[in-house]
């Protein structure tokens, strides 16, 4: 009872949005607004869901004191005090909380992201090392890619370089894109329809 | 003075991550769980303005639209997650929400089957397109896993690798390009923005 009735809601509501797809009457379409607007209105509480998640996790581990957990201090105290410098100064430009967005968490995100380069250089090593058709194919047109963008490419290697880069991206990287989203296309029709015929329900979880 | 200290600060927390290029250390751990926390934080304002003002509190209490509490109660539901007796309320506004799953399958059926099928479908008038429609077929030749790639058929197949593999590598070169750009960034930050910056102050 408990599953059957969200899977009754979930059932009714992908029929009745996969008709709207096709007879957008009247009836159907300020149906879809109204719901539209319900579900604006659910959206913004599974943000609770993450701070609770957060909060809870973190704190059982301070609880437990388990390996470091002096760590968790620092995840839950960046947590509301961010939190909280939004909404007592507010989140316009020159507040404390832009401050830490400026100072402290777009610092930390690019240099995360610019750590990778190290870790996709060291990647492509090991790739280059396997010494595979597959892998040395790959790299070489990763190679063109990179210097078909940048000035010391042309430099190095003459104008034909940018020929070069964009008949990779014209060609075999338009057949290669366009044959995966085929397959991711394909994919996702197959799986909403299994959700949608109460097939896929793992979205329910696995209790009673 | 106060731009000086808030570029520190920046720069403190760039080398506390950069500090993990050399191994893992505590610098990098406090950068880290300070990176998820503030992440975290940073978005629930952002969300309360763009979202829960907009969509609950403006309809319902400046507008009147009282309709709009049933809405509100079911979201509320979701925070039964984590109880295990009233777990089964959370899975509402999830069934509520997963209704719009009956649209994606014409609209997926539309923009990721039909308009891909629609661009290969083009007459082959010279080389790339040929090499495109060759291209495409045998990459959807690769993931029909219904017949075994051996043969004649896994020679094909083969094919359809060798293209996934150039646009793997095409994609892998445009990464490898934004990741450099951002570590330019970083590194410009730290000698011109922090370094000269610092020097320019106390000196003069």
């Amino acid at each position: 009872m408990k599953r059957t009735i969200p899977l009754i809601i979930v059932i009714t509501l992908c029929f009745l949005f996969a008709a709207h797809t096709f007879i957008p009457h009247k009836i159907s379409q300020d149906f879809f607004d109204w719901y539209l607007d319900w579900v604006r209105a659910i959206a913004p509480f599974s943000v609770v869901l993450g701070i609770m998640s957060m909060t809870m996790n973190h704190s059982a581990r301070i609880q437990r004191k388990t390996p470091n957990w002096h760590y968790s201090i620092v995840t839950l105290v960046g947590l509301y005090f961010t939190a909280a410098a939004g909404f007592i100064w507010g989140t316009q430009e020159g507040t404390p909380y832009m401050w830490i967005f400026r100072n402290v968490q777009m610092p930390m995100g690019a240099t995360m992201f610019a750590l990778l380069a190290f870790y996709i250089a060291s990647a492509a090593y090991k790739a280059f090392r396997a010494r595979s058709a597959e892998a040395t194919v790959l790299l070489l047109a990763a190679i063109v890619v990179m210097f078909g963008q940048v000035p010391i490419g042309v430099q190095m290697f003459g104008e034909g370089i940018l020929d070069v880069t964009q008949w990779i991206l014209d060609v075999p990287n338009l057949a290669s894109k366009r044959g995966i989203a085929l397959g991711v296309g394909l994919g996702m029709v197959a799986t909403s329809l299994r959700i949608m015929l109460g097939i896929e329900r793992t979205y329910l979880g696995g209790g009673q | 003075m106060f731009e000086i200290f808030s570029n520190w600060v920046a720069a403190f927390f760039t080398l506390c991550i950069f500090s993990f290029l050399y191994k893992d250390n505590p610098f990098y751990r406090f950068a880290e769980h300070l990176f998820v926390g503030v992440s975290m934080g940073y978005a629930i304002p952002l969300t309360w303005n763009a979202s829960m003002i907009p969509n609950v509190y403006r309809p319902i209490f400046l507008q009147h639209r009282f309709e709009l509490i049933f809405p509100a109660l079911l979201g509320a539901l979701y925070i039964f997650t984590f109880n295990r007796k009233l777990n089964w309320l959370s899975k509402f506004p999830i069934a509520f929400g997963m209704g719009l799953v009956g649209m994606g399958v014409p609209m997926s059926m539309n923009a990721g089957v039909l308009v891909q099928m629609r661009g290969a479908m083009i007459p082959i008038q010279d080389i790339n397109t040929f090499l495109v429609w060759v291209g495409t077929v045998t990459i959807l030749l690769y993931f029909f896993f219904s017949k075994a790639h051996t043969g004649a058929y896994g020679k094909i197949v083969k094919v359809g690798i060798w293209y996934m593999m150039l646009g793997f590598g095409a994609s892998f070169g445009y990464t490898v390009m934004a990741r450099i750009s951002l570590l330019i960034g970083r590194i410009q930050f730290l000698v011109i923005d922090v370094v000269q910056n610092t020097i320019r102050f106390f000196g003069s």
